[in-house]
């Protein structure tokens, strides 16, 4: 708060009275209630998250809701309550089927829509758009008693089923953005020396789209990692880490289940913040190359 | 992220590379289109169809054949109209909050910490932080927080706000908090992404037209971030509409919270699939109509 201070009183000094210009965004008492107003909202939600961490170090057993001191054993044995770390498995072999078939599918359509004109090319877009805008209950109830009426065992399969459908549109709305900032001369470029079609994409356009590839991928493996709404419907006997909290929640979670929520947490997190370090390394790189 | 679906976030297609005609397009488009044919196209085929079913001849629990039993529908708009209301009302009252908490936090991040980018991605990656941990555990600990033991009860029956007998928990007032908590970032991340692109220049010559810090906010402001309060409010409300995992008795619920998601749950679980079917549509069509008023608004060029 004092460097901004600084800033409103560095300007009020050097612009004279009547020109001095409106202070959005520049400090002074609207910004400080602002900013005061706005950590307390960041504060109360991390509140939550907080806990969650919290009572993954609770030393309780099954039922993990009064705090009854600290422990480090549910972090050494996560695997003390074998269904919890069964369903953590199924979430990862969920999450990386759907996440590669639907980045590869997304990605797909991502470049035919962006470089191509074609018949039906609104209707692509309203069918990519309306899983969006459909409650995930109904895609649920959909696609499950779609394979009720078809007879078709569910299974851990069939929720990689239904996670690459709400997937694919995720995928191609981060790809697509991508797609449409890359410079045509670069890929012109690879022509001109006398590079074949395939060698133009593998070695020019997919390395440039691969930063907005990986945060449609990341996008989709966190969706699938946490959606429970939709796999209740499909997943049958099959529990991945959300269904079986969901199922726990009425007899006593074990404290395991916070510690593979909290693991995920910081894991997501460090990831974030290194992209983000890497990312504004490279654009001060390049503000000071060009 | 994707919430450049709604956020008209998106670089301006129009100045993309020359479209050729292909039969590239067709080869890259079809994969993914036939996988969507079949699993959500049909699907919802399957749901209208499955609607209109009614039990089969040897009464077997979940055997049903089609037959146009329209009494699906008044049924359950007959059985489930009040919980229709309150499923719109909660997720109304939800997206309301959200917005509240969401534009001057927005705001904050997307103009006030304009000049300082490390504190911007730092804020950022704190509003998008729930989205890396369980919903269902953060569900849970809210649970916690508005326990009758709790915190927050305790307080609140110490200063009189609530009495000795009153508790939160299974009432309307938890539902209502958990779905706001849980898709505020939803609303949050449109709304920073149209204001992060705010011109301030148009700000400074509203100010120059001498106009007051009210004004400029109402005339200036608020309509060029209008794209990002729109998609906000889609973002927020679809998903809250539809959700049955804060409602649901074992989260913050009781059974006088009961939402259009929880009759779905229910009734499919219990094989009850036609009255299930039937909800489903009725829900996707009261989700459909302003989303269709937003696409005649904005264009389906915008719309992905």
């Amino acid at each position: 708060m004092t460097t901004q201070g600084a800033a409103v009183l560095a300007e009020t000094e050097s612009t004279p009275r009547r020109q001095r210009r409106p202070r959005n965004g520049r400090g002074g008492a609207g910004s400080l209630v602002l900013g005061v107003y706005s950590l307390l909202a960041l504060g109360l939600m991390l509140i939550p998250i907080v806990y969650t961490i919290v009572f993954s170090f609770n030393s309780a057993r099954r039922t993990n809701i009064v705090w009854r001191g600290f422990t480090f054993d549910n972090w050494l044995d996560i695997c003390d309550d074998a269904r919890v770390c069964e369903a953590f498995g199924n979430s990862i072999i969920v999450g990386v089927s759907a996440t590669v078939a639907a980045t590869i599918l997304g990605t797909m359509i991502a470049i035919a829509i962006v470089r191509y004109t074609f018949r039906l090319r609104t209707l692509v877009t309203v069918l990519l758009f309306l899983p969006m805008a459909t409650p995930e209950v109904v895609l649920g109830s959909g696609l499950g008693s779609q394979f009720v009426n078809f007879g078709v065992e569910r299974g851990l399969w069939t929720v990689i089923v239904a996670h690459i459908m709400f997937c694919i549109s995720f995928v191609v709305v981060t790809v697509r953005a991508r797609v449409a900032s890359l410079d045509p001369a670069l890929e012109e470029a690879g022509r001109d020396l006398y590079a074949s079609p395939a060698q133009v994409f593998w070695r020019v356009t997919l390395p440039l789209l691969m930063p907005g590839i990986l945060a449609a991928a990341l996008l989709c493996f966190a969706l699938s990692f946490d959606d429970f709404i939709i796999t209740n419907f499909v997943s049958g006997n099959a529990e991945t880490f959300p269904k079986f909290v969901y199922v726990a929640a009425s007899r006593g979670i074990p404290p395991q289940a916070n510690v593979i929520a909290s693991a995920v947490f910081v894991l997501a997190i460090l990831i974030v913040v290194i992209a983000q370090l890497s990312a504004s390394a490279r654009r001060r790189k390049l503000a000071k190359s060009g | 992220m994707a919430f450049g679906a709604f956020a008209n976030t998106g670089p301006d297609l129009s100045a993309a590379a020359p479209r050729r005609r292909s039969y590239i397009a067709l080869i890259l488009l079809l994969p993914g289109v036939l996988y969507l044919v079949a699993t959500f196209v049909a699907p919802l085929v399957s749901l209208v169809l499955t609607s209109f079913k009614e039990p089969g001849g040897n009464f077997e629990v979940g055997e049903y054949v089609f037959a146009f039993r329209w009494e699906n529908y008044t049924e359950a708009l007959g059985r489930f109209g009040e919980i229709f209301l309150r499923t719109f009302g909660f997720s109304a009252i939800a997206t309301v909050l959200a917005l509240l908490i969401s534009y001057p936090l927005a705001y904050f991040i997307g103009v006030t910490l304009r000049r300082y980018p490390l504190w911007q991605s730092l804020t950022l990656i704190l509003v998008i932080a729930p989205f890396f941990i369980s919903f269902l555990l953060r569900t849970l600990a809210l649970k916690a927080i508005f326990a009758d033991e709790g915190p927050v009860v305790t307080a609140l029956q110490s200063v009189g706000i609530l009495g000795p007998e009153d508790y939160l928990n299974g009432t309307a007032f938890t539902v209502i908090l958990g779905l706001t908590y849980n898709y505020i970032p939803f609303m949050t991340l449109p709304i920073y992404a149209s204001l992060e692109r705010l011109d301030l220049r148009y700000v400074e010559a509203g100010g120059d037209l001498y106009a007051g810090p009210a004004q400029r906010f109402w005339r200036i402001i608020l309509p060029l971030s209008l794209p990002g309060v729109v998609s906000g409010t889609l973002l927020t409300f679809i998903p809250a509409s539809g959700d049955y995992v804060n409602a649901s008795k074992d989260f913050l619920g009781s059974t006088s919270t009961t939402m259009a998601g929880n009759v779905i749950n229910d009734m499919f679980f219990q094989s009850f699939y036609p009255v299930s079917a039937a909800v489903s549509i009725l829900l996707m069509i009261a989700i459909l109509i302003p989303v269709i008023a937003y696409v005649a608004k904005s264009g389906s060029e915008e719309l992905l």
